[in-house]
């Protein structure tokens, strides 16, 4: 049961990274849009994402309850040192999730569209930012249990070059899941071509954050290169990325793009899968070579029996819920027009 | 102010803040499926457009109640990781059904905000009533889970281990039953009377009164079969909190000295240093009938209890009074309000029972937070009780005081909108739901 517990951990990190990453992507998207193209940018997202958008968000409490449930030694380690990233992204989370409502559901049209816009915005760039510092962070060994100063306990947990280059590495990759998945959503062949481009942009980015994560991970002693590479299913997993990410650019310079947004998937799945195979059932790798296990350090049976039935319970709900939620509004999307005023 | 203030005062705030958003979104779902049903039953527009325009304020008080619910899944170890640590793997199981049922909810919001022309009527109804179904799951779980910091269950605590944990157990713990109906109860009361007091305003003011008038007989009719039965599950509370936690009640009633035959101590202002209450009402032998059903019982008082165990008693006791003197007011308007229906017809149409609801707009919010300040406050110093201490649990990190203003910045401003908001929900009545 415990592995069943570990799969779900692990699926609802994945499918938090890929939805919720693709919505947070939507908002970051608008913060690199010209003024003139926000307008539409904005329908297509709305259009995209309004019925799903709560359900995006969920998997990160699915998360984070399983993390507290199952493994508390681990939740209460990684509340206590790195308590200030984790308050931001939540500032973040509560400013982006009201922001988005608010500027749809507001009675009125005026003004406040422009504070809800920009919250949205910056908010959906802060949000993915700190939640890869925080991923970066469980895993650079920076985290020091028996720190005696607030520098060294609180901020230098997370404060280094290696957690803001995967935070930036994770920004990066929401934009570019964004892109992708908006392609499809397009009507014409003029923004087809423009979410294209942003696409192509992401990507650019994402590749430069990644050199600048191996440099930080080089340059701060964090054995990234051999997590990544010193494995048969790190290595398979980053050359099929790169195959597919190849297969998906010809595609779309050939106009093809039933199978953009399966491809983008596959390629954010693997990128988890190298990141968190090698050192797994390590979750968080504390200073001094101690680490945090997800076989060591879970709960006891019991709990582990009974929270490995919730979830499965659960599952057997949400999932034909969810699907039939996202097939319905695939099927005959919204129109553009019934969401704005 | 100091880092376990700050931190108890951060963790107030963020459960205050939730609570009223969460009884609503619990709550309205329930109201709309009436409406909704209306409307697909007798085809009067004026149902479509009452359940389209409570649907836009449900999806904005929905989201801010889902952030201010994930902030809280956070805060519990951002603040308390010394209790989550242990706690979590105990009284978790309430917590991971919890996230199914809020799930649900969020995939059923979709649909019944999105589906309307689009898929069968009665299927777009139906998600609607799930909204409000596994919504008040989710509260009762959240409930239940509370309820066992309370009434501890399903572990040994031996030597400070924490051993043959059962979460099944834990969850079903003695106090998960009266708390669960005591507070579902509670927010069918605060979230009728809030909605219907607003409508109720609008009538007066006679703005689009055929669509507010029936928008006030649906939650007002919820609003007060409910503080009609508040008394009963009260009754129960107050019972069970007898037995398990003598402290509570006694801080509750401001109890200093254990007696039989106690006084009922109505209003009135505690001397915790000369352990008595000055300017109260007394009603004699009412507080052993309250605790134990018998006038002449025993009634265990704080005496009995050693002083470092001692809750704050003030504000316990404060925060009882106005959550029984909102309780009552409410039940008293409900009175009124059902005489009007079966006897007095020709109140309805009067405007001093309308000036009545608007008057208790508040009262079921403001009853249903001293409430929790009861259940919270009345409990320390402990935070499991009998078990752990509220400061042996809180986060090791400085600074919590710049949290805590941090946090409270931002639920005011988030308070402010929302009310901004629902302001200008209402003033768009006549222009965006009720054209006629």
């Amino acid at each position: 049961m415990l592995y069943v517990v570990i799969i779900f951990l692990w699926t609802s990190i994945l499918l938090y990274l890929l939805l919720g990453g693709a919505d947070y992507g939507a908002g970051i998207i608008e913060l690199f849009t010209s003024k003139g193209n926000k307008e539409i940018t904005r329908k297509t997202l709305y259009s995209a994402i309004g019925p799903i958008w709560e359900a995006n968000h969920m998997w990160l409490i699915i998360a984070i309850v399983i993390l507290f449930v199952g493994f508390p030694v681990i939740y209460s380690t990684m509340s206590v040192n790195l308590h200030i990233p984790l308050t931001v992204m939540l500032l973040g989370i509560i400013a982006r999730g009201t922001a988005f409502t608010f500027r749809h559901y507001d009675a009125v049209v005026d003004d406040m569209q422009h504070v809800y816009n920009s919250i949205f915005a910056i908010s959906s760039f802060i949000t993915p930012l700190f939640l890869g510092i925080i991923a970066g962070s469980a895993v650079s060994g920076h985290i020091d249990p028996q720190a005696d100063t607030f520098l060294s306990a609180y901020i230098f947990s997370w404060l280094h070059w290696f957690s803001v280059s995967v935070g930036l590495f994770t920004v990066a990759i929401c934009g570019f899941l964004a892109s992708v998945y908006l392609i499809g959503e397009t009507k014409n062949e003029h923004d087809r071509l423009r979410f294209a481009h942003k696409a192509q942009f992401f990507n650019i980015a994402a590749v430069i954050c990644g050199v600048l994560v191996f440099t930080a991970a080089y340059v701060e002693h964090i054995p990234l290169m051999e997590w990544v590479f010193g494995n048969w299913i790190g290595r398979i997993a980053i050359v099929s990325a790169t195959l597919s990410l190849i297969w998906m650019w010809s595609l779309l310079y050939q106009g093809k793009i039933a199978l953009l947004r399966p491809l983008a998937g596959f390629q954010v799945t693997m990128i988890l899968l190298t990141t968190t195979y090698r050192h797994f059932p390590n979750i968080v790798i504390l200073k001094g070579g101690g680490y945090l296990s997800l076989l060591e350090h879970s709960g006891q049976e019991k709990t582990m029996q009974a929270l490995g039935l919730a979830l499965l319970l659960g599952s057997v709900f949400i999932l034909p819920a969810l699907f039939y939620l996202i097939y319905s509004f695939q099927k005959k999307p919204l129109e553009a027009d019934s969401v704005s005023h | 102010m100091n880092d376990f203030i700050a931190a108890r005062s951060q963790m107030a705030l963020s459960l205050g803040f939730h609570i009223v958003f969460s009884c609503i979104g619990m709550v309205m779902p329930f109201f709309m499926a009436v409406a909704h049903y209306y409307w697909l039953k007798t085809d009067q527009i004026v149902y479509k457009n009452v359940t389209k325009a409570w649907s836009k304020g449900v999806a904005i008080f929905f989201a801010t109640g889902a952030v201010s619910g994930t902030v809280l899944s956070f805060e519990l170890g951002l603040l308390w990781p010394g209790f989550m640590k242990h706690a979590g793997p105990i009284f978790g199981m309430p917590f991971s059904l919890e996230g199914t049922a809020f799930f649900i909810e969020a995939i059923a919001l979709g649909f019944f905000l999105y589906g309307w022309d689009r898929f069968n009527k009665w299927f777009h109804w139906f998600t609607g009533v799930i909204v409000g179904v596994s919504g008040l799951a989710s509260g009762i779980l959240v409930v239940a889970a509370n309820a066992w910091m309370n009434s501890p269950a399903g572990f040994d605590h031996v030597n400070g281990q924490y051993l043959n944990i059962d979460p099944i157990k834990a969850m079903f713990n003695d106090a998960w039953f009266s708390q669960a109906l005591h507070m579902t109860i509670a927010a069918f009361v605060a979230t009728g009377f809030a909605v219907a007091g607003v409508h109720a305003l609008m009538i007066l003011k006679g703005k689009n009164v055929l669509f507010h008038t029936k928008s006030f007989t649906i939650a007002a009719m919820f609003g007060c079969v409910a503080a009609l039965l508040q008394p009963l599950s009260g009754d129960i509370s107050a019972k069970d909190v007898a037995i398990r936690q003598p402290a509570k009640l006694a801080a509750m009633e401001a109890h200093f000295h254990t007696e039989k035959s106690a006084s009922l101590v109505v209003g009135g202002i505690p001397d915790v240093e000369n352990k008595k209450v000055d300017y109260a009402i007394k009603l004699p032998g009412f507080l052993s009938f309250l605790a134990h059903g018998d006038f002449e019982s025993e009634v265990t008082g704080l005496d009995k209890i050693a002083p470092e165990n001692h809750p704050p008693v003030a504000i316990t006791h404060y925060a009882f009074q106005i959550m029984v003197g909102m309780g009552m007011a409410m039940m008293l308007v409900s009175v009124l309000y059902f005489l009007a229906l079966w006897k007095q017809k020709h109140w309805l149409t009067s405007t001093w029972l309308l000036k009545l609801f608007v008057a208790a707009t508040p009262l079921g919010f403001i009853a249903v937070e001293a409430g929790w300040t009861v259940t919270e406050v009345g409990r320390q110093p402990w935070i499991i009780y009998g078990v752990m201490r509220t400061a042996d649990a809180v986060t090791p990190m400085p600074g919590i005081a710049y949290s805590f203003y941090l946090f409270t910045a931002v639920y005011a401003s988030l308070a402010v909108i929302v009310i901004f908001m629902l302001y200008r929900q209402i003033k768009m009545v006549g222009q965006l739901y009720d054209k006629a």
